[in-house]
């Protein structure tokens, strides 16, 4: 009797969600889909994500709204999570664009979710700027899909170039995540140039972990054997300070670099002292921010109880790209299709976008042509070093 | 299965399902969790076949999942599309719609023979023993791919789209979908007919008791073979659609957490239950889509879900019984075994 | 390698073996009375960790609410430790009363119980998640850490101290479990379940006991991992957690002394894999391979006793 109710339920069920297909949406507000990484690997991404992206709409919506081509529009979010999965992020993009027919879409972060969120939103002819992807293909042959931040292709050779140039290094050692998109995508990037730079056997320790590892002694020592002049290690804020006392347990007294995937404040909180002298590049350097930058900061510090990491600025400005390609859209005339084409043009008609995270133009892959800053770590506060442009 | 009550299945999901979606009348969404449903309808027979038949316990169906993924779509890739890897294709796209399948079927062989690292040493190992090399095939397989940087590595690998793309310039249609349904229908008679066969009976008596079955002449070793390279097999399929659903394809897609939902979706069924397999598998999936828009609180919520249904329904959905054992008017159509030799020997039900 | 080298990497491997043994005695104690794989072990040791921050930064004064009066400073790790595993006990137990014992109770599939404990898993880690937000926690400093140069390798106090105690603790495990009644009350179960409450042995507190001491040594384990991995996550269970029942497997599941085993087993084959001249991008892959080549070779791990089943 019960799996017969059981089935019944199942039944009515399947037929709301079904029904639900076919059902429309229209309200006044501009519908902004945010595609998150909530939970799973790296939830904190998605947190900030968010916290960016609602301030923004509050800001703008207190404001009185957006003003697109005279009108004033309120914005509005809607969230799905991801869970960091290829899978999650296909469904989440699937059901934001046809089921709550949003009008551009915003996220996911981690490329293992953009890359395939990115496939739906151009089958799909709806915009998606991603804030964080630094994978080639979140953007290759996509007209529809944009990113923020520079790529791994970009990022890796000018951190090859400064250890060269700054500590007349000529051997290096690695030490990477082998299940990670970004850190494998920026290590390969570092050798090939660093290799162009010193020769073929120049990278004399290349060492890697696994997702989750917490123990690199053995990887560590192995690199302490090498004899390398400069460590590269493009591995993230929560891994950074393990690495680093463990390198000084062992006695590694070599520079260390990293790449943006060190950019969140809490680096510093939890390396403490131990990540002093060291070098990152990074989008942008939050001490020493004037203007609209330093309001961000302080902004989402109240808010949030502190500062933004990279993936909160680079979520600022692609709200406020996609803000940007709404107006210069100028009209928006109710049927989604055109809108959606509309906003789309807008987003490439863009160029010198003032960014918190640096000035901004787009090339014909959706891909940004920014600088980046180097910066340098002292005294538990980062410090800008160097701009290099491409 | 009599022929009435299969063609009746076949019509009813075809009616609910294809029809709308080729008609426009389901968005893309709909279609997406459809297709995804048809996925895991496969995903969860095939791993019941295994741990709900013969009561092995195999935790990773998600490594041969990902077998039949990447293979399927390394070579669909690399015959129709133009790719960054593989350059130009070597078939005319025009050939897709008999290409796909065959690719399919071809993921489906590279999984079971993959399946062979599990089921060689299932012949001296059992239970918890097993179970950790199905673990650790889910290791190897992620480390394997990991390492295989031509294919893309942790960065993943593209480009199935374009195989779509050019399925629907020959005829529009919800060419995935359409698919899918049939592989998932083609998978659940298959494993109906093998279960209820004379082969299916020596798995069951495997589970029950595997020395009384060996003295009772069951080859166990050859079933073990076979009912592996079967589940495994289908699992490969399973996964070369789902490649194809997603257009892309990371190893982390395929690791243990999917494979711990396929589990889940098989005892959330009930074990040696076809149909609570395809029940759960259905629910499941729903659920986990229903209840996105709560975020974080969605991975509270659920396992306290699950658990409560665990507590009390301890069998899983359906136990072991099957839809007509619940609805007995499905027996006119779906006659079991029992009602056929009654009926042949003129006993009436 | 050099002779320096080597001993760097027998120590490396020493201490992660000792966190996966300690886990791996959970698993396999408990497997032991219950023919339960607790896979909602590991995120108890992440309990642990959480558990043992807190404790550690109550006692160390740095919230508002704190104790009037000011600690040793070499009090502050064992009442830590002691403290967190009342709480990783309260965890255990609860999970026990609440999922396990009234499936025991209608008889259901083992399997079905196991399919609980995962799912408790995925609750306590997605609770952590949901209550205490996003953010990486850092583990406070409960002992002042140095580091010594013996001969040209670095050791630190932390992993002396690791590998003492987890010594320390599985020897009295083992003690427990060998010289003391309720140990052999265990082992009682363990062997023949229906015949022990026959001999007069409360099979239900035996088990609760099991659990507290499984959860007890997931404590140790969370304190002192935190201690020499100081950045916590939610998730910080899940792969400890499946190393360890590797592990404990490998050992062959119920034998404690196999879990240890076990556990350095697998922690110095990760650490020699990574040491020896192969690539270290293969491995998991290695690792893996060498564990199936094992279990097929000694099908049921490696001190576990083949099962006799009578026909």
């Amino acid at each position: 009797m019960s799996a017969r109710r059981l089935n019944a339920a199942g039944v009515v069920f399947v037929s709301v969600v079904m029904a639900g297909g076919c059902s429309g949406g229209g309200s006044d507000a501009i519908q902004i889909g945010l595609n998150l990484e909530l939970t799973g690997d790296v939830p904190k991404v998605g947190e900030h994500s968010r916290v960016a992206a609602e301030m923004f709409v509050e800001e703008v919506n207190s404001a009185g709204g957006l003003d697109v081509g005279g009108e004033m529009r309120q914005l509005e979010l809607t969230i799905e999570d991801n869970g960091g999965t290829a899978e999650g992020a296909a469904a989440a993009a699937a059901k934001l664009i046809t089921q709550d027919e949003v009008l551009l879409l915003v996220g996911p972060n981690a490329s293992v979710a953009a890359v395939p969120a990115g496939e739906i939103a151009n089958n799909e002819a709806t915009l998606m700027i991603s804030p964080w992807s630094t994978n080639p293909a979140t953007t290759l042959n996509r007209p529809w899909v944009f990113r923020a931040p520079f790529l791994d292709t970009f990022q890796g050779p000018v951190l090859a170039n400064f250890a060269t140039n700054e500590f007349g290094a000529e051997a290096a050692c690695v030490l990477y995540d082998v299940a990670s998109d970004a850190p494998v995508g920026q290590a390969e990037n570092f050798i090939s140039r660093w290799r162009e730079l010193h020769g073929p056997d120049s990278v004399v320790a290349i060492e890697t972990f696994t997702t989750g590892d917490r123990d690199f002694s053995a990887q560590l020592t192995n690199v302490g054997a090498s004899g390398c002049e400069v460590f590269f290690v493009p591995q993230y804020y929560n891994e950074v300070p393990l690495i680093v006392e463990q390198a000084h347990a062992q006695g590694l007294a070599m520079p260390i670099l990293g790449t943006d995937a060190w950019g969140d404040p809490q680096l510093l909180e939890l390396c403490g002292s131990d990540c002093d002298g060291y070098y990152f590049s990074n989008h942008y350097v939050a001490s020493g921010a004037t203007g609209a930058t330093a309001e961000f900061i302080e902004d989402f510090k109240e808010r949030h109880g502190e500062e933004p990491s990279d993936v909160g600025a680079l979520t600022w400005d692609s709200m406020r790209l996609a803000a940007q390609a709404v107006q210069n859209c100028g009209t928006l005339t109710g049927t989604l299709v055109d809108d959606r084409t509309c906003v789309r043009d807008g987003m490439a008609e863009i160029t010198d976008f003032d960014g918190v995270t640096g000035q901004m133009s787009f090339d014909e892959q959706g891909d940004p042509i920014k600088c980046a800053v180097i910066v340098r770590i002292e005294d538990s506060a980062v410090t800008f070093h160097d701009s290099v442009c491409p | 299965m009599k022929g009435t009550g299969i063609r009746m299945l076949i019509g009813g999901v075809v009616a609910l399902t294809v029809v709308p979606a080729w008609i426009g009348l389901y968005n893309n969404y709909v279609q997406f969790l459809i297709t995804l449903i048809g996925i895991n309808v496969i995903l969860a027979a095939s791993l019941n076949l295994i741990n709900g038949y013969m009561g092995e316990f195999s935790v990773g169906h998600a490594a041969f999942m990902g077998v039949g993924a990447y293979t399927c779509s390394l070579l669909t890739v690399w015959l129709l599309t133009q790719d960054a890897v593989f350059g130009a294709p070597v078939l005319a796209p025009a050939l897709s719609l008999v290409i796909f399948p065959a690719t399919l079927v071809i993921g489906g062989v590279a999984a079971a023979v993959f399946s062979l690292l599990v089921a060689v040493p299932s012949f001296r190992t059992r239970g918890d023993y097993l179970a950790i090399i199905t673990l650790a095939v889910n290791f190897i397989f992620k480390s394997m791919v990991e390492n295989i940087g031509s294919i893309g590595g942790p960065r993943g690998f593209m480009g199935m789209g374009s195989v779509i793309s050019a399925m629907n310039r020959i005829l529009p249609a919800p060419w995935l979908m359409i698919w899918t349904l049939l592989a998932s229908i083609l998978t659940l008679y298959v494993i109906h007919n093998f279960v209820n066969s004379t082969l299916g009976k020596g798995v069951v008596a495997i589970r029950d008791d595997e020395i009384a079955a060996e003295v009772m002449t069951v080859d166990t070793r050859r079933l073990k073979m076979i009912v592996f390279l079967l589940g495994c097999g289908l699992a490969g399929v399973a996964g070369g659609l789902h490649a194809h659903l997603l257009g892309f394809i990371n190893p982390a897609s395929y690791f243990i957490l999917q494979s711990v939902m396929v589990l889940v979706m098989v005892y959330l069924g009930g074990m040696g239950s076809l149909s609570g397999s395809v029940v759960s598998a259905i629910g499941f999936t729903l659920l986990l889509e229903f209840l996105r828009p709560m975020g974080v609180v969605r991975w509270v919520a659920i396992p306290l879900l699950l658990i409560l249904l665990m507590l009390f329904r301890p069998t899983g959905l359906m136990g072991d019984r099957e839809l007509p054992d619940v609805f007995p008017r499905l027996r006119r159509y779906f006659p079991s075994p029992e009602d056929t030799l009654m009926e042949e020997a003129g006993v009436e039900a | 390698m050099g002779w320096e080298t080597f001993l760097q990497h027998v120590l490396n491997g020493m201490q992660l073996g000792s966190f996966l043994a300690l886990i791996a005695v959970g698993y396999t104690m408990v497997y032991g009375v219950l023919l339960l794989i607790n896979f909602a072990h590991g995120d108890v040791f992440m309990v642990g960790a959480y558990g043992g921050m807190f404790i550690g930064l109550f006692l160390l004064g740095a919230y508002d609410m704190h104790l009037p009066f000011g600690l040793p400073a070499w009090t502050i790790l064992p009442l830590t430790i002691l403290l967190t595993m009342v709480v990783t006990s309260a965890v255990g137990v609860t999970i026990e009363r609440v999922a396990y014992r009234p499936l025991r109770r209608k008889g259901a599939n083992r399997l079905y119980l196991v399919i609980t404990a995962l799912m408790f898993g995925l609750l306590l880690e997605h609770a952590n998640l949901a209550v205490l937000g996003a953010r990486d926690r850092q583990f406070p400093d409960l002992f002042a850490k140095r580091t010594f140069d013996l001969g040209g390798v670095s050791v630190t106090n932390v992993r002396i101290l690791v590998i003492v105690i987890s010594f320390v603790a599985m020897g009295l495990v083992g003690y427990l479990v060998q010289r003391t009644r309720w140990g052999m009350a265990m082992r009682a179960i363990s062997y023949d379940r229906l015949a022990a409450p026959l001999m007069g042995i409360s099979v239900d507190r035996v088990i609760v006991g099991t659990f507290v001491v499984g959860a007890c040594l997931a404590a140790l384990a969370g304190v002192m991992y935190g201690t020499a991995f100081p950045i916590l996550r939610y998730d910080m269970g899940l792969l400890v957690g499946w190393q360890a029942f590797i592990a404990a497997v490998l050992g062959g599941i119920g034998s404690i002394r196999g879990a240890v085993v076990g556990g350095y087993l697998l922690g110095f084959i990760q650490v020699l894999v990574v040491a020896s001249p192969l690539p270290s991008t293969f491995r998991d892959l290695i690792t893996f391979s060498i564990l199936m080549a094992i279990l097929v070779l000694r099908p049921t791990g490696l001190f576990g006793v083949a099962r006799r089943t009578k026909v």
